[in-house]
């Protein structure tokens, strides 16, 4: 019995320590051919590891693609979007959970509905309002609407404030406190974990945008930088040692928030069903 | 109407009208535009022309359109079902009573963090034909890879194969649904003699369908709009191999300049969408096990004809004891 019991570990930790490798290859393989020289990267038979390490390949390929530039507008944009989506979700998804306002439930069910419509649809109006508007090349289309709310932060947030017990707004509201106080201090403290998945996604979803930013955005110094390495992938075809190091520092941001705030990713995917 | 009863009804508008002159401005708004518009003939220069049903005719005979059908219908009834079937399977590798659990979740779910231009840019390098990872490691083992991507016989396959890679996001969430299944049922189970298989099957698998069925919708929505990888790692080619739904309306739209059709192509999408979820809630009473009597656990009688109903999931006569 025991001996199966060691048995039964072992192939456990054989498939675990398998799939790890399958699944992080590619990011060493991404890492280590941004470290090649651009003759080590195309030798055959093809080398895993470089012989040596070029670590200017990270300044070249930002010098290249103007990192600087595109960084900003992608910050700006990301940050936008963020502060935009907190503020008019966290609003909505209350007066949601707390006011038995007349046609509540018809309008929630019309935010699930939205849900469920493709943004290919809207992707073309949108695009010939925004012309209208004399927004293109500039990055109000892409952050405006999300002061408007995202049907799907709002679904979420409005479930977190319905674990809130109603006592506490009773309580609040008995010692003299209007709804935008009893919101601010009482209830955004205690769904701050739902406040942080959701700004998490906004910022994993915004960063990676691409189609957004490809119709809107056409100028070279409004660019962001998914733009900028489609762009750049056009431009030096096979140099993979700079493609690599370029797709690495699009990516770091990601990752630095995921291993920063790993809980709240987990949580969010597991509460909501969907990844970043 | 109370004086009460209408200051609420104030409030509770204030409080969600960001979201209604959103709601009018960027989605009602555009959905009825774009109804209008899948009807005309339009450049965007010349002012739109009425052309009634042509468009969706037109759609009906043209080539790309069955083509970027096809790929993506095989894109989504491969990649769904593989993606559920990968990411149970690593859930129940990790769901055993290992030590590292949590580095081992880390590695599987950080692929499914990165997306967008950066892992298609990735990707296309893993796949290139003489110098890329896949056919570097296929060629330890003395097989010689095919030019995944700029052959019409593997580009769809890689794309396929490139979306297995993100299974950690729904991995997390049936790893998070196996932890919510009852230690009590496997070890009454347990007790009454049945063995690991027959328990995976009769309580593991019950149990997880609600999250099988909530993970098949949100895969098909997301499988159904595929874009970035198509675009930049292939363009739509070789030939037609990867003209995706979406990356065609796209040229349709902003390459082409056909906004009516393009708005054509959109609402016959959204129309393929809607039906394959009504469709799958249709179906979804035969086969999702919703827990409304997961409480009975603790009640033994009870837990009795749960195991018995468990038992019976294709529709076929139910086991009356699981002895």
């Amino acid at each position: 019995m025991r001996r199966r019991r060691i048995f039964g570990k072992t192939v456990i930790y054989l498939l675990l320590v398998l799939c790890s490798a399958v699944f992080m290859l590619p990011f060493l393989f991404m890492l280590t051919t941004a470290l090649k020289s651009s003759a080590a990267v195309l030798t055959i038979p093809p080398k895993i590891f470089p012989t040596d390490y070029h670590w200017e390949n990270f300044g070249d390929a930002m010098r290249m693609m103007r990192f600087w530039t595109l960084l900003g507008n992608t910050v700006t944009i990301t940050g936008l979007t963020i502060v935009g989506t907190l503020l008019s979700c966290t609003l909505v998804a209350f007066g949601f959970a707390r006011f038995d306002f007349k046609g509540r439930n018809f309008w929630f069910l019309i935010l699930i509905s939205t849900m469920l419509i493709p943004g290919q649809i809207t992707m073309i109006p949108l695009y010939i309002l925004m012309k209208w508007l004399g927004w293109i090349d500039t990055f109000k289309p892409l952050t405006v609407p999300a002061f408007f709310g995202t049907a799907f932060y709002i679904f979420l947030l409005r479930q977190f404030f319905m674990t809130v017990p109603r006592e506490l707004d009773e309580a609040a509201i008995i010692d003299g406190c209007g709804p935008l106080r009893l919101l601010l201090y009482v209830m955004l403290p205690l769904i701050r974990p739902a406040l942080a998945t959701v700004t998490i996604f906004t910022f994993m979803h915004t960063w990676n945008d691409f189609l957004g930013p490809l119709i809107y955005l056409q100028s070279d110094h409004v660019r962001t930088l998914s733009l900028g390495l489609y762009s750049f992938q056009g431009e030096y075809v096979s140099q993979w040692h700079y493609l690599m190091a370029a797709s690495i520092l699009l990516m770091l941001p990601c990752l630095l928030v995921f291993f920063l705030f790993q809980r709240y990713f987990i949580e969010g995917t597991t509460v909501t069903g969907i990844k970043g | 109407m109370s004086a009460m009863t209408r200051k609420r009804n104030i409030t509770g508008y204030l409080f969600i009208s960001p979201w209604l002159i959103g709601l009018a401005c960027f989605t009602l708004f555009p959905l009825g535009y774009s109804f209008g518009l899948a009807f005309t003939d339009w450049n965007i220069l010349e002012p739109a022309k009425f052309v009634g049903l042509r468009n969706f005719d037109k759609l009906a005979h043209d080539p790309n359109v069955r083509d970027s059908l096809k790929v993506t219908a095989i894109y989504v009834l491969s990649s769904v079902p593989l993606g559920t079937a990968l990411s149970i399977l690593l859930a129940l590798l990790l769901n055993q009573n290992v030590k590292g659990m949590r580095f081992f979740r880390t590695l599987f779910y950080l692929p499914s963090v990165v997306s967008g231009v950066a892992v298609s840019m990735l990707w296309i390098w893993i796949f290139e034909g003489n110098y890329g990872l896949l056919n570097t490691v296929l060629s330890w083992f003395g097989v010689k890879g095919p030019q995944w991507l700029t052959d019409s016989k593997t580009a769809l396959l890689s794309i396929i194969i490139m979306s297995l890679w993100g299974v950690g996001g729904s991995m997390v969430i049936y790893l998070a649904g196996l932890q919510g299944v009852p230690r009590s049922l496997h070890e009454a189970a347990e007790l009454d003699g049945a063995g690991p298989l027959r328990r995976f099957w009769h309580i593991t698998v019950p149990l997880l369908t609600p999250t099988v069925f909530f993970n098949l919708i949100m895969g098909l929505i997301g499988s159904f709009q595929v874009f970035t990888q198509a675009l930049v790692m292939t363009g739509g080619g070789p030939g037609n191999a990867t003209l995706f739904y979406v990356l065609y309306l796209y040229q349709n739209a902003f390459q082409f300049f056909k906004m009516g059709y393009a708005s054509a192509l959109g609402w016959v999408l959204f129309v393929i969408i809607l039906v394959l979820i009504l469709v799958l809630f249709q179906t979804s009473g035969r086969w999702v096990y919703y827990e409304g009597e997961a409480l009975a656990a603790s009640r033994p009688k009870r837990r009795r004809s749960r195991l018995a109903r468990t038992g019976g999931g294709e529709g076929h006569a139910p086991q009356t004891d699981i002895r």
